[in-house]
């Protein structure tokens, strides 16, 4: 399999605070990686100092063969990276619509405005209202959406189903193995485990500010006592 | 004669007309102030001096190279939204990392700065920009005689103001810019050049500052000062309206010029507090303005 994302010593830091103290990690193309590790322990900085959000990193991120430490944040996008935050970002000033037409196409392998409107019927729908007038599930099918239409190589999400009801989540575990069919590599943060367990291909396991830990989904029931013991299930 | 509370019709419609004339320049200007604060959470003290540098341009090109109204009209605010993209980019984007206070002292510098610079050049009194030919003259409407060129005034202020809301809210840039007021980050990660679109901002902010100065050249002479003297009604205006609304700002820039007017005929004395009478009033009921979001 082909390294898509390739990430090697990565410190970051919050002003003072020291957060990530050399993540390693690699992302092969096509490939669904989840992160595990309990509150705190540098999962979302992980992803936001990959995407160029935090700027104050040390160490190595690859994609794609491209050198991404020196790339500027809204150059991120462009080189293939696709971001939904943890708080779903939907924009109140903007309609269902215009939130999901924002981010620039990147790349022309990005699914059409039918074919996102098929996957997400709800969004066609309310396509005129205000973005913020969605359900949460609503506001974070929309966040997934339009990273789909940008034609990006790989999708970042992080905790896509927090505080969302079971069918939601659900259903946008269809949605990724969706994408999966299409190809789209994904790295997520997850801490509903049952979710996470039946979307990955592979696990990274996470705690204070590096990887201690990586298995493929087939491992998963002899390393539960070890991941109860870190994880504090 | 025709009474309406007491005061002669005509009196009371010349006034109304004059707020709207008024209040014509209250809109244009708090549109950019609005416009700016918006996106950039910067209070641009440098907006009466952009003005004023908006008329004056108008009369330099005059002057010196013989170039008409209507092409200043073009020209003038083109001129001065580079000089703002200019300031934004070398000057002004070092300041965002700090409190907002560093970029309304920083404006507020630029503003001293540039109306000193023309007051040392030109001397502190007011010189003449004449009305083009073709709206000189006036009409007479029944109740006042309008000189056409205000009426010019009303309607290209109108039209500007409703031009610059429907590219912010109906264009793709527009939604750019609105993203990015509430997150400009995450249009960032997106992959905008949210840089790029601040400084497209400040530098339209200042064109359309540069704009209501060309307009305001033939009515008011063109001093270093007249920018200053308007400002702080401006601001007022952008209190009124709360700060960072586009409809607000446009809305209440016309409300207050008609109120001042207004207060003209019923209430001579007070019609230059009237605005900041208002604006108190509006700053203790609802502290984010008749138009903010969060009030």
């Amino acid at each position: 399999m082909k390294t898509l994302l390739q990430v090697a010593g990565l410190n970051a830091w919050y002003g003072e605070s020291h957060v990530l103290h050399g993540v390693d990690m690699t992302v092969g193309e096509g490939e669904m990686i989840t992160i595990l590790g309990r509150n705190g322990v540098g999962k979302t900085t992980t992803l936001r100092t990959i995407m160029g959000i935090l700027r104050e990193r040390k160490g190595q991120i690859i994609f794609d063969g491209k050198d991404m430490m020196d790339v500027p944040l809204h150059r991120t996008a462009h080189a293939g990276i696709g971001f939904v935050p943890e708080e779903r970002g939907i924009f109140a000033t903007l309609t269902v619509e215009e939130n999901l037409m924002l981010p620039p196409v990147v790349a022309g392998n990005g699914m059409s405005l039918e074919e996102i409107y098929d996957l997400f019927p709800n969004l066609q729908e309310r396509r005129h209202s205000p973005g913020t007038k969605l359900s949460g599930g609503e506001q974070q099918m929309l966040a997934i959406a339009r990273i789909l239409r940008t034609g990006v190589r790989l999708l970042i999400l992080d905790e896509p189903t927090e505080g969302l009801a079971p069918v939601i989540v659900q259903r946008i575990g269809e949605v990724l193995r969706k994408l999966k069919d299409r190809g789209m590599t994904v790295l997520l943060v997850e801490q509903n485990f049952r979710f996470a367990s039946r979307v990955a291909d592979r696990f990274y396991l996470m705690d204070h500010g590096q990887m201690v830990a990586d298995f493929p989904v087939r491992e998963l029931p002899e390393r539960m006592d070890m991941l109860h013991s870190v994880l504090g299930v | 004669m025709t009474m309406i509370f007491g005061i002669p019709i005509q009196a009371f419609l010349g006034q109304l007309l004059i707020g709207l004339i008024n209040g014509s320049f209250y809109a244009l200007l708090s549109l950019g102030l609005a416009v700016i604060f918006g996106l950039l959470r910067v209070i641009n003290f440098a907006h009466g001096a952009q003005y004023m540098l908006g008329a004056f341009v108008a009369l330099l090109l005059l002057q010196y190279f013989g170039i008409n109204y209507w092409l200043a009209l073009f020209l003038a605010p083109l001129i001065i939204g580079l000089l703002g993209a200019l300031i934004e980019r070398s000057m002004l984007s070092r300041l965002y990392k700090l409190d907002h206070l560093y970029g309304l002292l920083f404006t507020f510098g630029l503003a001293l700065t540039i109306e000193g610079t023309f007051r040392y050049l030109y001397g502190a009194a007011g010189q003449p920009y004449s009305v083009p030919t073709a709206l000189a003259g006036g009409t007479n409407l029944g109740f006042m005689f309008l000189p056409i060129y205000r009426g010019w005034v009303v309607v290209i202020s109108l039209i500007a103001c409703i031009g610059t809301w429907l590219l912010i809210e109906k264009t793709k840039l527009g939604s750019y810019l609105r993203a990015a007021t509430e997150n400009a980050v995450l249009v960032q990660a997106f992959g905008v050049n949210v840089p790029l679109l601040l400084t497209f901002t400040y530098g339209f902010g200042a064109a359309l500052a540069a704009f209501a100065g060309v307009l305001a050249a033939p009515i008011y002479q063109v001093s270093p000062l007249m920018g200053s003297n308007l400002i702080i009604v401006v601001f007022a205006v952008v209190v009124v309206g709360g700060m960072g609304s586009i409809m607000g700002a446009i809305i209440t820039g016309y409300m207050l010029g008609i109120a001042e007017g207004l207060t003209k005929v019923f209430y001579p004395e007070a019609s230059n507090i009237v605005i900041f009478v208002i604006m108190a009033i509006v700053l203790l009921i609802r502290p984010a303005g008749l138009f903010g979001r969060d009030a």
